[in-house]
């Protein structure tokens, strides 16, 4: 365990942890958009900047990708923190002016104008997608390509994902909600990475409950036996 | 090549090099640093081997194809030996007469000879020209003399002395003590000591250590590692080994852009024969100290010369950088301890080693030492790198070995630190240059990257130009850095295209400290600089945009006006041709016809100024 004084308070947490969810779990909000407890820290949206005191010097820094580390003072609230996550919240607004969620989140932080031409992007480049696509899920169907202010998500070639497997993960991680899944009779598309799959009808209820491209996969990777998806987890329980 | 198992051996190698070398012998050296191959030396080499070739007494005649010199403003350089004459600008048809005058019979061209730019004076030796007389060139003084394909010729000037002598006599710890004593800071921007970081390296827990030659040189207009790789690459393989001896690593690696074709095969040519003469691999020179070196090409990216987007470069990852508060010395490459150098700084290491911390640290000042390689370019009479003590001032570099400003213009600021460096006004000239007061100016060594400026150049322009590297070569990771610059980007543009206000400026500082403070790695964390520091000290001129919508050096096009004046036209209708618009009317005066005025129409005109340049009579005015 480690000892710090984060906004006054003392507080413990295991080595190794960062500071965001140290905060989060302590009650602290501090805003973020990149930071998702499923996959490693990844420092992108910069929301979360907090003030660390380290040997008497004060700097700004993510706190998703900041250790816990001993003796550290950690300030969450302080005007610096504010005016540079304003200023973040601002940027990525101009950048996606029509995400709802962006939006509100800069109401809530006092942004109420943005001072820079308004660009027509629904993605913010948090990369959570293809984070949880390598690390979770273990498809590496979609990366970011290009750099620079041309840095873009997608699929190789900016085509149909053939990796993915449309389990849909990538969908509930976005921040955003811009990456959209529909189902249409037996198949399943993911909107944003043109990926469309044919399901699998459940031998007992007969509903289509997941494309057969990913059972395949799932079995093939967790060795279970051929017959194993032939039935829906509702009808196997 | 036979194997050297000891440094005695090595000693006796070094001695039969120099007994089949008399100093006396005529010896044509000619540079080959890429400077002197873009301005054609490879034909000047080609012309020489057919005259030599030609004649039939050659014997005792040696050609050699050296590194960098420095001076490329002049090049193709050709130096003939032992008289030590410096012919500049030399082309294919001046070898024949170079051999036969100067060579055989020992008279010196006068026509080829470097011109002192005021006093007209010939100069015939290379160290009296005044580009050379006020470097110091510890590091780079033996890019001329060797050809860096040729480990011999690296011998024959006293290369590989260094190692023994750490490898023998000296403890791991008394090298990095040493290193630490001579205060050598990382030259490749960061200043940070490299002894310390030796040190941490060193006690840092693991048993496998990388070392790391930074060689990912990227900053618009410099060139210095790329000299120092390609003309003497057994100097940093020599530093990089007794580093790695120093921090226990066994394992190394060159990051070279492939860009720079010939320092990847130099470096590569040089480590082979360091292999095979048993200076790299197993037990070096029977030390029982094993290191090999490997050469790890990078695609291009300015990001990947930022220490963690190198590393995972080398591990095929994507260059992006990664936060650093686990330093990379104790997990970097691989998650294993890591060392990692700029390739000027691991040169410094043989010297130090071989001449001492005392004496090194007589050079510099107060918190920097030694010598610094800079790459002077831009507005000055004489381009090209130079190598000077640390504390020099700036008007020392700008005008005693740049030789001033041309054109009799006026000098204006210099830039300094590559593209996220700052511009430093003439009220600052006669700072001295080192770490600390560069930083406390607002600019910053970096690499060593100095773009001189004179009054034709707009700071609003030169803002706009460095941040719109910068917003591309952002890798896009963070949105402080990928946002910031763009944005910065965008209102500088504005400014410069008259669309500029008053809030404009505001909104940049707020957005420079926070680009500066929010973002991820160094890019991010110095990217403001150009335009942070073109507003301090040249406000004015940006208001000038802003609120006059004039450009005061002429540069910003948005803002031009031209016109012709009615009085001083000669009516000869130059301007109408050349005009790619159409913008310009009026009628050309000739023999039977008297001409109508010519007029230009500001609703056409794209101020390409065109009808400028084409003016004898200097009847086009710019406003």
């Amino acid at each position: 365990m480690v000892r710090f004084i984060m906004d006054g308070q003392p507080v413990e947490a295991p080595e190794g942890a960062n500071l965001l969810e140290v905060a989060l779990d302590a009650g602290i909000e501090i805003p973020h958009l990149c930071y998702n407890e499923s996959v490693k820290p990844y420092g992108a949206c910069r929301l979360c900047l907090v003030e660390v005191v380290r040997r008497g010097r004060s700097r700004l820094t993510a706190a998703c990708t900041h250790p816990a580390l001993e003796g550290v003072e950690v300030l969450t609230k302080t005007d610096k923190v504010l005016r540079a996550r304003r200023m973040m919240i601002e940027l990525i607004l101009a950048m996606c002016p029509d995400d709802q969620v962006i939006q509100d989140m800069a109401k809530e932080m006092g942004v109420q104008e943005v001072r820079f031409k308004k660009g027509d992007k629904d993605c913010i480049l948090c990369g959570l997608c293809a984070r949880v696509c390598d690390e979770v899920v273990g498809a590496h169907a979609i990366t970011f390509y290009s750099r620079g202010d041309r840095r873009e998500m997608g699929a190789p070639f900016v085509s149909e994902a053939q990796n993915c497997i449309a389990c849909g993960a990538c969908v509930v991680v976005c921040p955003v909600n811009v990456i959209g899944m529909e189902e249409k009779g037996d198949e399943r598309t993911i909107v944003r990475w043109k990926r469309t799959l044919k399901m699998k009808k459940c031998k007992i209820c007969g509903n289509h409950f997941a494309p057969w491209f990913q059972l395949e996969k799932f079995k093939e990777k967790a060795k279970l036996p051929k017959d194993f998806f032939d039935t829906c987890t509702t009808c196997r329980s | 090549m036979r194997r050297i198992d000891s440094p005695q051996a090595l000693e006796q190698f070094r001695a039969e090099i120099l007994s089949k070398r008399d100093p006396r012998q005529s010896l044509i050296t000619i540079c080959g640093g890429t400077g002197c191959h873009a301005s054609g030396c490879h034909q000047v080499v080609e012309a020489f081997k057919k005259v030599l070739q030609d004649h039939a007494k050659n014997n005792g005649i040696s050609l050699r194809v050296t590194g960098c010199h420095g001076f490329c403003e002049r090049g193709p350089l050709v130096v003939v030996h032992p008289q030590k004459v410096l012919y500049q600008r030399v082309k294919p048809e001046d070898a024949s007469a170079i051999v036969q005058e100067t060579v055989l019979k020992g008279k010196v061209i006068d026509s080829l000879l470097y011109e002192h730019p005021t006093t007209g004076e010939k100069i015939v030796s290379e160290e009296d020209v005044p580009f050379y007389k006020k470097q110091m060139r510890i590091i780079f003084g033996n890019n001329g003399s060797i050809d860096p394909t040729r480990i011999e010729d690296y011998l024959a000037v006293g290369g590989y002395q260094a190692l023994p002598k750490a490898l023998f006599s000296m403890k791991p710890e008394q090298i990095i003590a040493e290193v630490k004593k001579a205060n050598l800071r990382g030259r490749g921007g960061g200043g940070f000591p490299a002894g310390v970081k030796w040190e941490q390296c060193r006690n840092a827990p693991g048993d496998i250590r990388y070392v790391i030659c930074n060689a990912d040189e990227g900053d618009p207009g410099a060139y210095m590692d790329r000299s120092l790789l390609e003309g003497n690459p057994h100097s940093v393989l020599e530093g990089m080994i007794i580093g790695a001896f120093a921090i226990g690593s066994h394992e190394g690696y060159v990051y070279v852009r492939n860009e720079y074709p010939l320092a990847v095969m130099n470096v590569g040519i040089a480590i082979q024969q360091a292999q095979e003469l048993g200076l790299l691999g197993k037990n070096i020179l029977g030390s029982g100290f094993d290191f090999e070196v490997k050469v790890s090409r990078g695609g291009g990216a300015f990001v990947c010369g930022e220490s963690t987007a190198l590393m995972a470069s080398i591990e095929g990852q994507v260059g992006e950088p990664r936060a650093k508060h686990i330093h990379t010395v104790i997990s970097g490459l691989y998650d294993r301890p890591t060392n990692l150098n700029n390739v000027e700084t691991w040169a410094n290491v043989p010297l130090i080693i071989n001449k001492g911390a005392d004496w090194y640290s007589q050079i510099g000042t107060e918190g920097s030492k030694g010598t610094k390689i800079f790459s002077l370019v831009g507005k000055v009479n004489n381009t090209g790198l130079v190598e000077v003590p640390m504390g020099i001032t700036l008007r020392e570099i700008v005008y005693d070995i740049g030789g001033g400003i041309p054109g009799g213009k006026k000098f204006k600021a210099v830039q300094t630190g590559g593209p996220s460096g700052g511009c430093i006004p003439e009220s600052q000239i006669d700072l001295p240059v080192d770490f600390d007061r560069l930083t406390e100016v607002g600019s910053m060594m970096g690499s060593g990257g100095m773009i001189v400026m004179d009054e034709s150049t707009c700071m609003v322009d030169v803002a706009k130009y460095f941040m719109n590297f910068l917003k591309d070569e952002s890798c896009g990771k963070c949105t402080s850095c990928r946002e910031g610059t763009k944005r910065m980007h965008e209102i500088l543009t504005e400014i410069t295209e008259g669309r500029g206000t008053t809030d404009h400026l505001e909104l940049l500082e707020e957005l420079g400290w926070t680009t500066m403070e929010a973002s991820l790695c160094a890019l991010g964390g110095t990217a403001p600089n150009p335009a942070l520091s073109t507003i301090r000290y040249f406000r004015e001129e940006y208001q000038e945009h802003i609120l006059h919508k004039k450009c005061p050096a002429k540069v910003c096009r948005a803002l031009l006006t031209y016109r012709i004046l009615s009085d001083v036209c000669t009516l000869c209708g130059r301007c109408a041709k050349a005009c790619p618009v159409e913008a310009i009317s009026g009628k050309a005066k000739t023999k039977k016809e008297k001409g109508l005025p010519f007029k230009i129409d500001e609703t056409k005109c794209i101020k390409c100024g065109m009808c400028f340049e084409s003016c004898k009579f200097e009847a086009v005015q710019v406003e």
